[in-house]
Formats: C-alpha cells, sequence, structure tokens
C-alpha cells in the first residue's frame, strides 16, 4: 500500500491498461519494452536524450508567470510551463527524441504515427529527418483540413501523410489506420505512438518520455517561489502533457491535479470529447481505459472544435488517478477554450494552441475551488501557429477571401 | 469435446480439408447475412463465421471493413448476431463460430455472451484483439459453457506463444498466414506453412490458416499442412459485387479445393 503513485509502471494502472491487440503485434510490443527496459537503465541512453534535449529540443523550458491573465480571475498567481517554445512548438517532442533514439536502437528504418492537431506527426517528421528515417503519418481527412499548415510542415520535412477517410476520420480512425499498418510491417517498422494510450509499454514509456516536463517545473516552481504550486493543470486528449507534468507532483499531497478536457458543445449535450467525465471503462487502441462508447460497445464519435482534444478515448493511468481522485477531470466547450485562447494572447502576448486553451480555461474553475492567493501551475503544452485558421474563422479576422 | 475439432480432424483423416467461411452479421442486413452465411454452408463451408460489425476494426482491411462500417449504418445492434445464429441455425447444423472484436463483448457482459451465444446455438468464438495473457475471464466462461475460444497465432510470435496461444485454444488456433492485415494476396505466404508447422510441432491443438486465402488451390494448398482454410475477404467481396449468386458460386469454387 505504500508503494508511491509515481513508481507505478504499466502494463496495469489498477485494472486500466494491458495489451489488447492482435498477436501479430506482441513480438514488437515485447521487443519495445525490452529495448526500453534496458535503455532507461542505460546511462549513455539517457545522456544522450538529455543532449538532444539541450541542443535541440530546446531544454529546459522556462516557466512564465501569467500576471495580466491571472488578474482576471481574482487572487491567484498562474505559472505557464512553456512547452510550447520547444522546437516544433508542443510538448510532443520530448516523447519522440526518446522514441526515435529507441526506434534506431532497435534497428528500425522506418517510423510511422498517428497525429490529430499535427503536432505529433510535425514532431515525429523532424525526429525522421533529423535521424533519417522514413516517416508516415496518418492523420483523420477531417484533421488534414481543419490543420492543413501542419500538413505542409509535415510534407516539408519531408513525411509522407496518408488522410485517413475511415470512420470519423479524426485521430481515432488515425491510430487505426497506424496499427493495420503496423501489423503489417512489423518487421520494419516502428509506431511511434504520440500519447500515453495505446497498448503496454506505451503508456509507461510515453510518460517517462515526458515526465522531464514535470521534474522540471517542480524545481523551478520551488525556486521561483518556494513552495510548491497548489495545483497544477493541463489540457487531455490521450493525456500526454497531463501525465508530463503531473508525474512529478503524484506523491505530493497538497498539490490538486487537474485535467481539462474537450467539452465541446457542452457534456449535456451528444457533441463533446469528455472521455473522463462522462465515458465508462472500456478497450480501445490496445487498453483498458475510460473512452466514449454506445450500450453496443461501439466507440462514439467525440468532437471537440480541437483536433488534438477530439478522442473518444483516454490514457490508462488517467483513468486510475481519477477512480483513486488522486486526479480531477473537468470539462471545457469550444467556446470558453476559444475564448481562453483569445485572454491569453491579448493579456500576455502568448497565442496558446486550441488544445492547451482547455487547460487555461480551467483557471476560471480552478479560482472558484482553491482558496484566494493560491498558485496555478499550467502545462502550456502548445503554440496555437497551427490553428489560426481556425481562431480566424471563429473570431471572424480572416475578412472575405 | 469441441464439435469443431472433432470435426476438423474426421476431415483431415479422410483426406478431405476444412473450409471455414467469414460473413458479417448485418450486411447488408440482419435477415440477408443469414441467408448468406446458410448458403455458404450449403455449398461448401463446413464451418461459419460470423463476424460481428465493430466501429474499430483493427484486424481487418478495406473490404471488410467497408461492410462491417454498412452494416453498422444500417443500424445493426449488437444482439443482432444472436438473431443471425438462430435464423441460421433453423436451417443447417454446420458449426457456427462468432468472430469478435473485444470491447463489444466487455460492455454487453462476457458471461451473458457467453451464455447467449450457447443459447443461440454457437460452438464458441474468436477473437482477433483479445490475446490469451488477457482472456482469463472469456477462456473460464467458455469452458464453463463448452464453448471453443480461438485465440491466434502469427508468424511473429515466438515459439513459446505459439505453444501458449495454441495450448490455451480451443476448437483450433486461427494462424494468421501472412504478416498483413486481412486482405487477398495473390501468393499464399511461405510463413504459414512455417506457422502451422510450429504449432503442430507444440500443441496437439488443430490449427486452420487464415487471411489471405481466395482460390481454391490455396484452400487445397493450406489443407495439405494445417487442419483448414479460413476464408473472408473473398467472400465479402464476391457478395458486394454480385450479392447471394456471386457468393453461392464462390463457395462452390473454393469448395473444390476440398480433396
Ligand atoms: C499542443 C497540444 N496539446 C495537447 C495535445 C493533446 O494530447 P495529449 O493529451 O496527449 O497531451 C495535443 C495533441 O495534438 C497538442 O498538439
Amino acid at each position: 500500500m505504500d508503494v508511491k503513485l509515481s513508481e507505478q509502471v504499466g502494463p496495469y494502472f489498477g485494472e486500466f491498461g494491458g495489451r489488447f491487440v492482435p498477436e501479430p503485434l506482441i513480438a514488437a510490443l515485447d521487443q519495445l519494452e525490452a529495448t526500453y527496459n534496458l535503455a532507461r537503465k542505460d546511462p549513455i541512453f539517457k545522456a544522450e536524450l538529455a543532449e538532444l534535449h539541450r541542443t535541440y529540443t530546446g531544454r529546459p523550458s522556462i516557466i512564465t508567470e501569467a500576471k495580466r491573465f491571472a488578474s482576471q480571475f481574482g487572487d491567484v498567481r498562474v505559472f505557464l510551463k512553456r512547452e510550447d517554445l520547444n522546437h516544433t512548438g508542443s510538448h510532443k517532442i520530448n516523447n519522440v527524441m526518446g522514441q526515435a533514439l529507441l526506434a534506431k536502437r532497435m534497428g528500425k528504418k522506418r517510423i510511422i504515427a498517428e497525429t490529430g492537431a499535427g503536432q505529433h506527426g510535425v514532431a515525429s517528421a523532424t525526429a525522421a529527418a533529423y535521424f533519417g528515417l522514413d516517416c508516415v503519418v496518418y492523420m483523420g481527412e477531417v484533421d488534414t483540413e481543419r490543420q492543413a499548415l501542419n500538413v505542409a510542415r509535415m510534407k516539408l520535412l519531408g513525411a509522407e501523410v496518408i488522410p485517413v477517410k475511415t470512420g470519423s476520420r479524426t485521430l481515432k480512425d488515425a491510430i487505426n489506420e497506424a496499427l493495420r499498418d503496423w501489423v503489417a510491417n512489423v518487421e520494419t517498422t516502428h509506431y511511434l505512438l504520440g500519447t500515453v494510450a495505446g497498448p503496454h509499454p506505451f503508456p509507461t514509456m510515453v510518460r517517462d518520455f515526458h515526465s522531464v516536463i514535470g521534474n522540471e517545473a517542480r524545481a523551478q516552481m520551488l525556486e521561483l517561489t518556494g513552495k510548491l504550486p497548489d495545483a497544477v493543470a493541463a489540457c487531455v486528449g490521450g493525456g500526454s502533457n497531463a501525465i508530463g507534468i503531473f508525474h512529478a507532483f503524484l506523491d505530493d499531497p497538497g498539490v490538486q491535479l487537474w485535467g481539462f478536457e474537450a467539452a465541446g458543445d457542452g457534456v449535456d449535450t451528444p457533441f463533446h470529447a469528455a472521455t473522463l467525465s462522462k465515458g465508462v471503462p472500456g478497450v480501445l487502441h490496445g487498453a483498458k481505459s475510460y473512452m466514449l462508447q454506445d450500450e453496443d460497445g461501439q466507440t462514439m464519435e467525440s468532437h471537440s472544435i480541437s483536433a488534438g482534444l477530439d478522442y473518444p478515448g483516454v490514457g490508462p493511468e488517467h483513468s486510475w488517478l481519477k477512480d483513486l481522485g488522486r486526479a480531477n477531470y473537468f470539462g471545457i466547450t469550444d467556446s470558453e477554450a476559444m475564448n481562453a485562447m483569445r485572454l491569453l494572447s491579448q493579456t500576455e502576448g502568448i497565442i496558446p494552441a486550441i488544445e492547451t486553451a482547455h487547460a487555461l480555461a480551467g483557471v476560471k474553475k480552478l479560482s472558484e475551488v482553491l482558496p484566494a492567493g493560491s498558485s496555478i501551475l499550467i502545462n502550456l503544452s502548445g503554440r496555437g501557429d497551427k490553428d489560426m485558421e481556425t481562431a480566424g474563422r471563429y473570431f471572424g479576422l480572416l475578412g472575405e477571401k | 469435446m469441441s464439435k469443431v475439432s472433432a470435426l476438423l480432424s474426421a476431415n483431415r483423416a479422410s483426406g478431405r480439408g476444412t473450409l471455414i467461411g467469414y460473413f458479417p452479421a448485418g450486411y447488408p442486413s440482419v435477415e440477408e447475412s443469414a441467408q448468406a452465411l446458410i448458403s455458404m454452408a450449403k455449398n461448401g463451408c463446413d464451418v461459419l463465421e460470423v463476424g460481428v460489425p465493430y466501429s474499430d476494426p483493427v484486424m481487418d482491411g478495406l473490404v471488410i471493413q467497408q461492410a462491417t462500417e454498412k452494416a453498422l449504418e444500417a443500424g445493426f445492434k449488437l444482439p443482432q448476431v444472436f438473431d443471425v445464429i438462430k435464423r441460421v441455425r433453423q436451417e443447417i447444423d454446420t458449426p457456427i463460430l462468432v468472430m469478435s472484436y473485444w470491447n463489444p463483448v466487455l460492455r454487453y457482459g462476457v458471461d451473458r455472451f457467453a451464455t447467449d451465444l450457447v443459447d443461440s446455438g454457437a460452438q464458441g468464438m474468436i477473437t482477433p484483439d483479445l490475446i490469451p495473457d488477457e482472456g482469463a475471464e472469456w477462456i473460464q466462461a467458455a469452458e464453463s459453457k463448452d464453448l471453443d475460444h480461438v485465440f491466434l497465432v502469427a508468424p511473429s510470435s515466438s515459439d513459446e506463444r505459439v505453444k501458449t496461444n495454441a495450448d490455451l485454444s480451443s476448437g483450433f488456433v486461427y494462424s494468421v498466414s501472412t504478416m498483413g492485415i486481412t486482405g487477398e494476396r495473390a501468393q499464399l505466404d511461405q510463413l504459414a506453412r512455417g506457422l502451422a508447422s510450429r504449432v503442430k510441432q507444440s500443441s496437439t491443438t488443430p490449427t486452420c490458416v487464415g487471411v489471405g486465402i481466395s482460390t481454391a488451390d490455396q484452400v487445397r494448398e493450406v489443407n495439405s499442412y494445417a487442419d483448414g482454410a479460413i476464408v473472408g475477404t473473398a467472400f465479402v467481396k464476391a457478395y458486394q459485387t454480385g450479392g447471394l449468386d456471386a457468393l453461392t458460386a464462390k463457395t462452390r469454387e473454393l469448395a473444390l479445393g476440398l480433396g
């Protein structure tokens, strides 16, 4: 019972996790797990990754106190962990560099990835260019349209982008297609999964690669304020940026953890992606976790203005933290997120990704539940350049074309 | 004793071989899928595999994906898989295995699903995304009701997993013949032969080879080293292009590969 929450590793997080995948993939998962287990204890691997982060990713990322933004919400202090300043513009690169090094160790020359917002696809295409690997990115057709800028980035980086036309034509279907590719090409290909979902070892491994966010931020907050923050918050799609910043604080009981999911039109409408708030446990994409499903176990389509959060599943560790009561999850609507995007832009001069804006919108909720004078640490998971088309249309900034 | 494995060994002993045919429930409608399965049984399939349409079928190629997506669009509801089985049972006593991804079963309730399989007249279930390592609850439910639980082995499976998955399967163990997802392959993979022989060396469970079979020659070839040939995409494709008549013709054609 005294095991620290932060020491929990897969395949299971309580009743969640596991490996619910077709047998042809098991050998690849075993190989990945074995390679990762050696690498994580190998000083050479650790030094290699740290050096890449220092000289290429741009780590450590800084912390910015958002004073003008915070003043809109009464007596709170808001600190932003600036993952948007990483190379390629989001937290996604932390995991990608780690897995690309593992792909090299396994002698795999081809990587495949799924992407929603395109940030993970861009990071993967970037790593492929850097390491000289072939790269194929699967992206739902709907997302190739709403994140067209990132499609162009991936192509310029030399990746092949395959629009996925099946199912809801979003992130969920991109993962299906990537899994099919992997089943067919498992000998030569590494599936560079972009979040903490999927079969073991992905949820544990991807979390570990992102835990650098929270490890840095915890030390930075202690140095900056002399104490730990009262709450740590992040947006939750699959859950990678959230678990990355939560992880260092899991065993600090005084620190509240808040994940903000996409509530789309509202959690009480059929049009949302609030998996933890409204879902039930089930099996999707290789793991048992909360998910949006109907009474027949068919996955339901999620809805969000944010491509990166538009996913009806979530990583198993979040399901576990929810059931334990260690983390809280709360839905943010499209319009709340878009307003927060504009607010941060106009009070701090920082344009966040629409995904990230969900965490920023959560400050309103936190200011209601936290005592006066509380400090809130937010994972600013990505920058909003990719979202200018959506934001321009939403706010009517583009004029007539 | 499993009805399916008894049939497989009888067919093997007589040198005939076995043809197992897949068709998705609810495609294009519940009644038409039942009629398709009945015709497959009457024209040469020894075992029927009834697919459960699922929103995220990661083991299926485009042909089956499109068919199951159509079934779902037409309003297929999970309990209708049992209606299909009952309907088929009214006409024939060919063994029936359901093929389902795991989440619909989990959501329905594993025990309840097993009970309804028995009550509708099915002999067991193939679980493409449930490995035996995660399958304790299903194995227990199936064994308590005398249902076959068919797991998969793949060319990439270690010898140890080949043995375990075969030993933990009943009826047969499903050898996935190529590395690829289901779909036709012009040439049946050498890998299938190697895989089937690894099963034979390590386990007494029969093995049937699936994925990629579309000609009578391939049916014959597979039956020369395995206990049965599993055909899905070729049947669904025939139905897509020419309806029940084309499906019946395709079944007869493939059955020519039996001795
Ligand atoms: C900037 C940004 N934040 C968050 C996410 C959501 O993913 P996750 O929940 O895995 O952090 C994405 C996904 O595309 C993203 O691009």
